[in-house]
């Protein structure tokens, strides 16, 4: 029965894998103006009859660029001061022609910047400028119990924080803040000051005011896709016909368009490919339902191979140890260190290893199922009275049988209680594989946090947490199967 | 005797159906058994006699091989116990413990039918021998699709006596199998082991610390005490030579039972 199980675990989730010819992976940060680009990007592809695979949101710049160089994409937008500071680490290089030749040698290609330049800036509420006189981020010297929240990815940068402080002499303290949440926290008056992009749709909006960065410490940040020098020539110069349609003043317009509860990611840039002429007829975007149903559809596809593996190899290491005290605890041991990594820090560690996508997804949710699953198997094995191992061996019960007949029968209301609470740490874990570009019901998550769309996380929230009570129940059922009346663990626990 | 050419003894119909050569066995920091030697005959009830840690158990687990002895042999139905591959001999020997030897998970009639299951019987032959064990062993049918813990204390140990029986074997081991059971229970039970015994005869080793139960049921006895056999032999000979102070105690409460209920 056990093993019937598992072929269906594994028949199920292999059968939503397919193959299909090379696409051209596009891939963006978690940010609006990033989604608006790397989204027009595929559309213009599209419109020319090339066949595009969408890897949005990943979580900030060491994913993306990682996932280039590994070739799990083939371009995304980048920024030409974030090329030099971050990805090259040499500030000298500024114009976009010395980041451009600079970036060559590492077997990638810079395309013509597309016109507008987001640099960092520091941006107040306007009240806070009004009574305080602010003009230049000088001027925030000599406010030290300002209330200053930055973004992650700004607070370790180089060219960020650390930089900034020096530069300005700054003495105020600062906290991190997720990017998509930093208005919010303005607008409420939770923090005075952050860090902004200057084409961000919602400065205007949020009524805050950029201080002028007197000293000239931020560089250009000019945005520009980013590609894989090995991409056909075709793809790079259909791109290049965007190079330069882009202000600044268009960009914080779409930026702005694209906050709008009633228009998608899509269809801003749909409205950019049509608006410049690059294409005929918009594109319109995706409706609710079959958006919803591929999301949930890739959720399972990673939960459901992560968890065979799981089972597999969970429970199978621990019938093989759990005799030897020492070679459990050795097992249990490295499983339980797998639990204490952050997710999110274990997706980016495996990066370097199996490049973004499903990949890591499905090898992290793995390392986090596996040890539900195996405690309780070796604990549900290791406590099974002696006297039935006697009796099974007394009846002549080779080791196969004694495994088949007897000790898994007793421990498998265990068993099935750690495969339960691993799918369900699953479901929920999985969300956060969008931020690595494998998809799933993250993806509405982590794009509404970027545009700050508390609808859309909901979209993405709700459906995981649907999911997770309709795993609740068929485990009842999986068990109601398996496991004799008196044994279940979910009946006696009502 | 151990002399003897091994081909001799396993083509001549073994006369024990278990031997012990000097066997003894530390568990812990325990001497369970100590220079023990002793032969059980076939076709007979033997009891092993004995209060707990006295190492009566231990003697039956040594019997059926999931025991090994420090020093000494055990022969088991003729042969010393080749524990490289001890199943052959346990599919010829029923084994039935106290209290749990049948599978929670299983209903009755799975369990009593495992051994069958395991060896490969056809449904029909397992049917038919379930019917003889529910006869022999007056069990009702309506036990069957039951799981074990439904059924009384005697409902279940009769279970267990039918699952040690079903593939008919040769000798029967059974580790106080009727001690958790109320007098009245227990005295309906003997008397259907009894009943068992004269329908379908088999050689059976009876652990207890019941004298009452042993005298009842067996031909011959075993006395332990401390891992060390303090006599043994047929049961009329033991009452009448103890001899040491420890059996004559235990012969004193077994003349004054009726010897006729034998």
């Amino acid at each position: 029965m056990r093993a019937l199980f598992l072929a269906l675990l594994v028949g199920g989730s292999l059968a939503g894998g397919g193959a299909a010819a090379e696409p051209v992976i596009i891939g963006s940060k978690n940010f609006t103006e990033n989604y608006i680009l790397a989204e027009a990007a595929a559309q213009l592809l599209e419109s020319n009859g090339i066949e595009v695979e969408r890897r949005l949101g990943l979580n900030g710049t060491k994913i993306s660029f990682e996932a280039l160089v590994n070739d799990a994409i083939d371009l995304y937008p980048e920024y030409t001061g974030t090329i030099s500071e971050v990805i090259l680490g040499d500030p000298r290089l500024r114009e976009w022609q010395d980041v451009a030749a600079a970036i060559a040698d590492r077997e990638l290609v810079l395309l013509e910047p597309l016109g507008f330049d987001n640099t960092y800036a520091i941006a107040v509420t306007r009240e806070l400028a009004r009574k305080h006189q602010l003009q230049e981020i000088s001027d925030l010297k000599s406010l030290p119990q300002l209330r200053v929240a930055f973004p992650h990815e700004f607070l370790n940068r180089q060219d960020g924080w650390p930089g900034l402080r020096v530069r300005y002499e700054l003495p105020q303290r600062v906290r991190g803040i997720e990017h998509g949440l930093i208005y919010e926290a303005m607008e409420k008056g939770q923090i005075d000051a952050t860090a902004v992009y200057s084409t961000d749709g919602e400065i205007s909006r949020a009524g805050l005011v950029i201080l002028e960065d007197n000293l000239g410490y931020f560089p250009e940040y000019r945005a520009a896709f980013l590609a894989r020098n090995d991409l056909p020539p075709d793809v790079l110069s259909i791109l290049a016909a965007l190079s330069g349609r882009i202000d600044n003043e268009r960009m914080q317009e779409l930026n702005r368009t694209a906050l709008d509860r009633n228009t998608s990611i899509v269809e801003v840039a749909s409205m950019l490919l049509t608006d410049a002429g690059l294409m005929d007829d918009a594109v319109a975007g995706p409706s609710f339902l079959p958006q919803l149903w591929r999301n949930t559809q890739r959720h399972l596809k990673l939960t459901l191979i992560a968890l065979a593996l799981a089972v597999f190899t969970g429970v199978g290491v621990a019938i093989l140890v759990h005799r030897h005290e020492k070679a459990t605890h050795t097992f249990l041991y490295f499983a339980g260190l797998m639990q204490t990594i952050p997710s999110i820090a274990l997706l980016a560690l495996l990066i370097p290893f199996v490049g973004v996508g499903q990949k890591p997804a499905i090898i992290a949710l793995f390392l986090y199922s596996l040890l539900p699953i195996a405690r309780n198997t070796v604990t549900a094995l290791q406590t099974i009275p002696k006297a039935y191992r006697q009796v099974a061996a007394a009846m002549g019960m080779t080791r196969r049988q004694e495994l088949r007949h007897v000790l898994m029968p007793l421990a498998m209301p265990h068993v099935l209680a750690g495969i339960r609470t691993a799918a369900i740490i699953s479901i929920g874990t999985a969300t956060l594989a969008a931020f690595i570009g494998a998809g799933g019901l993250g993806d509405p998550i982590v794009t509404g946090l970027a545009l700050n769309d508390s609808s859309l996380i909901l979209r993405g929230a709700i459906p995981a947490a649907c999911l997770a009570i309709l795993v609740e129940l068929l485990f009842n059922a999986l068990e109601r199967w398996l496991v004799a009346p008196h044994m279940r663990m979910s009946s006696t626990r009502l | 005797m151990e002399q003897e050419p091994d081909t001799n003894v396993s083509t001549t119909r073994a006369a024990n159906a278990a031997e012990f050569e000097d066997v003894s066995l530390r568990r812990g920091a325990v001497l369970a058994l100590d220079h023990v030697t002793l032969a059980l005959p076939l076709g007979q009830t033997t009891a092993v006699l004995g209060a707990s840690g006295s190492g009566k158990s231990t003697l039956v687990q040594l019997i059926i091989g999931l025991l090994r002895p420090d020093a000494g042999t055990v022969r088991t139905l003729g042969e010393p116990i080749d524990f490289l591959n001890p199943r052959p001999m346990r599919k010829r020997i029923g084994y039935a413990i106290q209290d749990i030897s049948l599978f929670p998970h299983l209903d009755v009639r799975t369990n009593i039918l495992l051994p069958a299951t395991l060896s490969g019987w056809s449904e029909a032959g397992k049917s038919a021998r379930l019917d003889e064990l529910l006869q022999l062993m007056h069990l009702p049918r309506g036990v069957l699709d039951r799981y074990p813990h439904e059924l009384s204390g005697g409902q279940q140990q009769r279970a267990g006596l039918c699952r040690a029986m079903m593939l008919r074997p040769e000798l029967l081991l059974l580790d106080e199998p009727f001690s958790g059971l109320d007098t009245m229970t227990r005295k309906s039970i003997h008397e259907q082991f009894l009943d068992m015994q004269r329908q379908a005869p088999v050689s059976t080793v009876l652990v207890t610390h019941d004298p009452q139960e042993a005298i009842n049921l067996s031909h011959g006895l075993v006395i332990m005490k401390s891992g060390r056999v303090q006599q043994w032999g047929p049961v009329a000979e033991v009452i009448a030579n103890p001899v040491n102070e420890y059996v004559s105690h235990l012969c004193t409460a077994l003349e004054s039972l009726p010897v006729s209920t034998r």
